[in-house]
């Protein structure tokens, strides 16, 4: 094997290895345990930035080890793959500064960073996946290593919590391998190709290749909290808070978007999906959680859940661009891919903030905090804007980029009521926050203060993190017509996705 | 290479009979001929993946009156996994059995029982394997005794009698397969058994016997009490090899010897049978209140998953495909035996260091012990069938089969059975996780603990990654 | 004289079943041991029976190795079942 096959493995290896080892470290040893983490962290940012100029140059990496006669586990790094990579390591790096700052102190320190590695690994192997039977493997592998994230406070509920995101994501992920192992009688290997592979299939597969687009939809809408299968959810919210920075905005949830992606654009193809007449139902099924889910979010008093159905609103946005046919809506489903992570990231840093700071849990409790927190008010407000569409933030081009989509696909009729209708919940839901926040006057004392304001209004390591994801979100949004942008990258995508 | 076949009966017998006569040091000449052994088994590995099926005619006599010993793929493969498995058994009963008195007992015997189930896999006819089977259950049965408890002695006498009667079953057909044929020999006879009332009588009988030893569904019912009173190691060598070996037995009857005389039907009724078993024993070991009798139901439900296998091979044509189940199929046992021999294993350290192994009283238990936990969750990995353990691949190949042949019920049940196996693993993992400060270590006490934690390492990461020669090494018949 | 080997060999399968039927239905421990030994019997006597080969000839010689080995298996089989048993009884006794 030369370099260009190992690159591959080495962006995988470089967040395994340090895990593994973190593993069989003593409870005591932080600063080793630290070190491996940051050291694991930036290499693995050089080397996709490697990775990121040698795609954009055309050139090729891609690793292959046969497991069975016919079963290649294959990394490959294509444009969208390597979207997705820069996004889990960029933010790893950041949730990795954050975790540290978070759990200072708290029991199971190598168990919680030895799976938090694991679970980078699968999400970024996930992204370099190859073919679908390699992107089944880190699927299930991310939900074995999510597991114990989600169940580390070891509280009743925490665990109640992890076995419910265990029954559905398992079960999810059995009904896809069930489809991926159907579609492999029927078409032998299913490599990732730009423009798919099943078109060439003769018509008499044709009833059998829409049930099998079901099994795989229905397995990576769980995870990707598609409405009716999105109840682990806000069950999962025990988590720590970084698990659930994570879970939403690069790991588990992003994992069953991009694969839903993976499956329309690169298994089937978006125009042989559009002649089997399944991207409608896929849109309608998007429009019907992203309207659920902000209906939802607007109820929930508690913070976490609140950003928890906003999830499963935002993400669905991805899903929606999947199902508008044209370059343009492409663009905006992948590009939100990026954008939902950076904004959702940060809402969930800075609400992680808030409880370890003040003990803040809820909205209710919220009243005046920006004054004794105002760069974390700051990031959320960001974020929130970001949400709701405002410009310049990034979820505004998300948005004008569905919406142009749909009008070129002549959706409109359907898709933009419901960009309009979610976007007016979005606000709905965040700006009366917004509002406590900064203009309401405080309460007489703070729910549990935990870290009394010094020379910054919480711990360093606990501040950075939210500021550094809001200063990208806004700059996603102000510099979207640079080079190597998260936009100029999707558009990058979707040009070489229909051959423009 | 035949040297390694030898050495692979040899070395342990001998073994056997040093540690009766020096029970002082019956350990170390114990994990001294465990060692040789696994060497000889990697050699004769090795030697067939070079050199092809290798036979041998002991002391010269020819097949027929003498014992002639044999290795393909298959049986090198099952060698292999019985040594390594057998072999860090060993090094975990070298810290379990703390009474010199204990200890005495338990060698020869266990060095007797790795002896015969070599010569079994290394059998090239029907009555050496009648012998070794016999020596197998003997041995199995001395040792599941060692429990001490009354229990133990009540569930090895039923043990006992079943594997009895199983086995005189098979010499039952194997006397009809003289009588018909005039020859016992394995690679002879599949060339002159012809479908008739002879054969299916004989297969019929050998059959029933061998399923009894290998408890399918429903001759199940004396499995769950035996290797749950066992001492750990053995029922860990109990629920991972024995077993096995009298499946071994039935994969050769059925793939080979008779592969002319049975019947997609029959086939089928083999499948039925591992469907109910591997849904009753999911779910009894989802009621199951002690962890052994977990590990011990989800024994009956693994086994199972390999009769699933028999209506899909008999309905491929011989090719790749046919081929590719095959390998699955072997895949899946190897997978378990590994896993399954790991978790006896884990069990037992959680047994001896937190004094029981109820599963509800687990919380903050298992937490003092974290290399163990994390083997019983490798070990789950592997039992449920998730990636990237050598299960996964097995039942990739099951599911496959099942679509390329249309027979939908198999892989319903293989979807629900894994599901249930998450949800009885996962059950015991729950409790692992608490609010206890963790132990220094990360791994408490190594002898204990490491066979568990590479055994079950084995099963869910080696045979994952590296398990693409199984499928070379089963080209290579007899 | 085929009549006598035939004789022989459905006499032994008789033996079989009746073992067989004893070892399933005899709820007694030593019934069923006894039963297993009948079965056994049985099945060494079709062994017999297959080895002769017709008047003036030499048996078949393999079919009697096997029987010995038979035996012998069959007798220690035997002998541990009984001392399980007898263990069993004394801790009976001893409750």
């Amino acid at each position: 094997m030369n370099w260009d096959a190992w690159l591959p493995v080495l962006v995988v290896a470089s967040s395994l290895l340090p895990g593994l080892v973190i593993f069989f470290l003593r409870e005591g040893s932080h600063r080793l345990r630290t070190a491996l983490n940051l050291v694991g962290a930036i290499l693995k940012l050089v080397l996709v930035g490697i990775l990121i100029w040698g795609v954009f140059h055309e050139h090729v990496y891609e690793s292959r080890w046969t497991l069975a006669p016919g079963l290649d586990l294959v990394l490959h790094a294509d444009t969208l793959s390597v979207l997705f990579v820069t996004l889990s390591t960029v933010l790893w790096l950041v949730t990795t500064v954050y975790a540290i700052g978070y759990l200072e102190n708290a029991p199971h320190r190598s168990r919680f960073f030895g799976f938090f590695s694991l679970c980078v690994s699968a999400t970024v192997g996930l992204a370099l996946a190859g073919n679908l039977f390699t992107f089944v493997i880190f699927y299930e592998l991310l939900t074995l290593s999510t597991y114990p994230l989600i169940a580390h406070r070891g509280t009743p509920e925490a665990v109640r919590g992890a076995r419910i995101y265990l029954a559905y994501t398992l079960g999810g992920g059995m009904l896809l391998l069930i489809g991926t192992v159907w579609l492999h009688v029927l078409a032998g290997p299913t490599a990732f190709v730009e423009g798919g592979i099943l078109g060439r299939l003769p018509a008499e597969y044709h009833p059998q290749l829409k049930v099998i687009f079901l099994l795989l939809i229905i397995g990576l809408g769980v995870k990707a909290a598609l409405v009716p299968l999105h109840g682990w959810l806000p069950q999962a919210m025990v988590a720590p808070a970084p698990v659930s920075a994570l879970l939403h905005a690069v790991a588990v949830v992003k994992a069953g978007a991009f694969g839903i992606v993976r499956v329309v654009y690169d298994v089937y193809g978006v125009n042989f999906t559009d002649q089997l007449g399944l991207l409608t139902g896929l849109g309608i099924a998007a429009a019907i959680t992203i309207v659920y889910g902000s209906i939802k979010a607007l109820f929930q008093d508690n913070l976490k859940k609140r950003l928890a159905y906003s999830t499963v609103s935002q993400v669905s946005y991805i899903a929606l661009g999947t199902a508008i046919l044209g370059p343009i809506g492409t663009i905006g489903g992948i590009v939100h891919l990026v954008h939902q992570g950076i904004m959702k990231i940060t809402l969930f840093f800075t609400a992680g903030n808030y409880a370890e700071t003040l003990g803040i849990h809820k909205v209710s409790e919220m009243n005046g905090v920006g004054r004794r927190m105002p760069a974390t008010t700051l990031a959320f407000s960001v974020a929130a804007l970001g949400m709701i569409g405002v410009p310049p933030v990034a979820g505004f081009v998300s948005k004008w980029y569905l919406g142009l989509g749909a009008l070129e696909a002549g959706m409109a009729a359907w898709v933009m009521p419901v960009l309009i209708i979610s976007s007016v919940l979005n606000a709905a839901y965040f700006l009366p926050v917004l509002y406590r926040a900064w203009f309401r006057e405080p309460g007489p004392a703070w729910p549990a203060e935990h870290i009394p304001a010094a020379r910054f209004e919480t711990s360093a390591a606990l501040l950075w993190p939210p500021v550094v994801t809001a200063t990208l979100a806004l700059a996603a949004g102000l510099f979207a017509a640079a080079p190597y942008s998260p936009l100029e990258w999707a558009t990058l995508i979707a040009h070489r996705e229909y051959g423009l | 290479m035949t040297d390694a076949m030898i050495g692979l009966v040899a070395l342990p017998l001998t073994g056997a009979v040093a540690t009766l006569l020096l029970p002082r040091s019956a350990t170390v000449v114990a994990i001294g001929a465990g060692l040789a052994t696994t060497i000889a088994a990697a050699l004769l590995l090795f030697g067939v993946a070079n050199q092809g099926a290798l036979h041998y005619e002991m002391g010269g006599w020819s097949t027929g009156l003498g014992i002639t010993l044999r290795a393909d793929g298959l049986s090198a493969l099952l060698l292999m996994m019985t040594s390594l498995v057998a072999l860090a058994a060993s090094v975990y009963a070298s810290a379990y059995f703390s009474a010199a008195s204990e200890r005495a007992r338990f060698w020869p015997l266990w060095l007797l029982l790795w002896t015969s189930l070599n010569a079994l896999f290394l059998s090239g006819d029907l009555f050496n394997l009648y012998v070794t089977l016999e020596l197998l259950g003997l041995s199995a049965v001395a040792l599941a005794t060692l429990g001490g408890k009354r229990a133990a002695a009540e569930a090895a006498l039923r043990y006992l009698l079943v594997g009895l009667l199983g086995s005189m079953l098979f010499l039952a057909g194997v006397s009809l397969i003289y009588a018909g044929y005039g020859t016992l020999d394995l690679a002879t006879l599949p060339r002159v058994v012809e479908p008739g009332p002879i054969a299916w009588t004989a297969l019929a009988m050998m059959t029933t016997g061998l399923l009894l030893k290998t408890a399918l569904f429903p001759l199940h019912f004396w499995l769950p009490p035996a290797h749950a009173s066992a001492p750990a190691p053995v029922s860990a060598v109990l629920s991972a090899l024995v077993v096995k070996a009298a499946f071994y037995l039935v994969l050769r009857l059925w793939l080979d010897v008779f592969a002319n005389v049975v019947t997609p039907v029959a086939a089928n009724l083999l499948g039925l049978l591992g469907a109910c078993a591997v849904l009753w024993g999911s779910w009894r070991a989802l009621q199951a209140e002690r962890l052994k009798l977990l590990a011990a139901w989800s024994t009956v439900a693994q086994l199972g998953y390999l009769f699933l296998f028999f209506p899909l091979l008999l309905a491929l044509p011989p090719g790749p495909t046919r081929d590719l189940a095959a390998g699955g199929l072997v895949m899946l046992a190897l997978t378990h035996g590994f896993a399954k021999a790991g978790l006896f294993l884990a069990i037992g350290v959680i047994q001896q260091r937190c004094g029981h192994d109820t599963i509800r009283d687990l919380d903050g238990t298992a937490q003092h012990l974290p290399a163990t936990t994390f083997a019983i969750a490798l070990a789950g990995v592997a039992l449920i069938g998730l990636p990237p353990s050598g299960a996964f691949l097995g039942k990739w190949q099951l599911l496959a089969g099942a679509v390329e042949t249309g027979q939908w019920l198999w892989l319903v049940v293989t979807a629900t059975g894994s599901l249930l196996a998450a949800a009885y693993i996962f059950r015991v993992l729950g409790h692992a996780f608490g609010h206890q400060p963790y132990p220094n270590q990360p791994v408490t006490v190594a002898r204990e603990e490491w066979p568990a934690l590479l055994l079950t390492a084995m099963a869910a990461l080696v045979l994952g990654l590296g398990g693409a020669p199984v499928w070379k090494l089963l080209e290579i018949g007899t | 004289m085929l009549t006598a080997q035939v004789l022989y060999g459905l006499t032994a399968c008789v033996i079989v079943a009746l073992g067989l039927r004893g070892a399933l239905l005899h709820a007694s421990l030593l019934q069923r041991v006894v039963a297993i030994n009948v079965m056994g019997a049985g099945v060494f006597m079709l062994l017999i029976a297959v080895a002769y080969r017709g008047p003036g000839l030499p048996p078949d010689p393999l079919p009697h190795a096997l029987v010995l080995t038979g035996i012998v298996v069959a007798v220690s089989a035997t002998a541990l079942a009984l001392a399980l048993a007898r263990r069993l009884h004394a801790e009976q006794d001893n409750d």
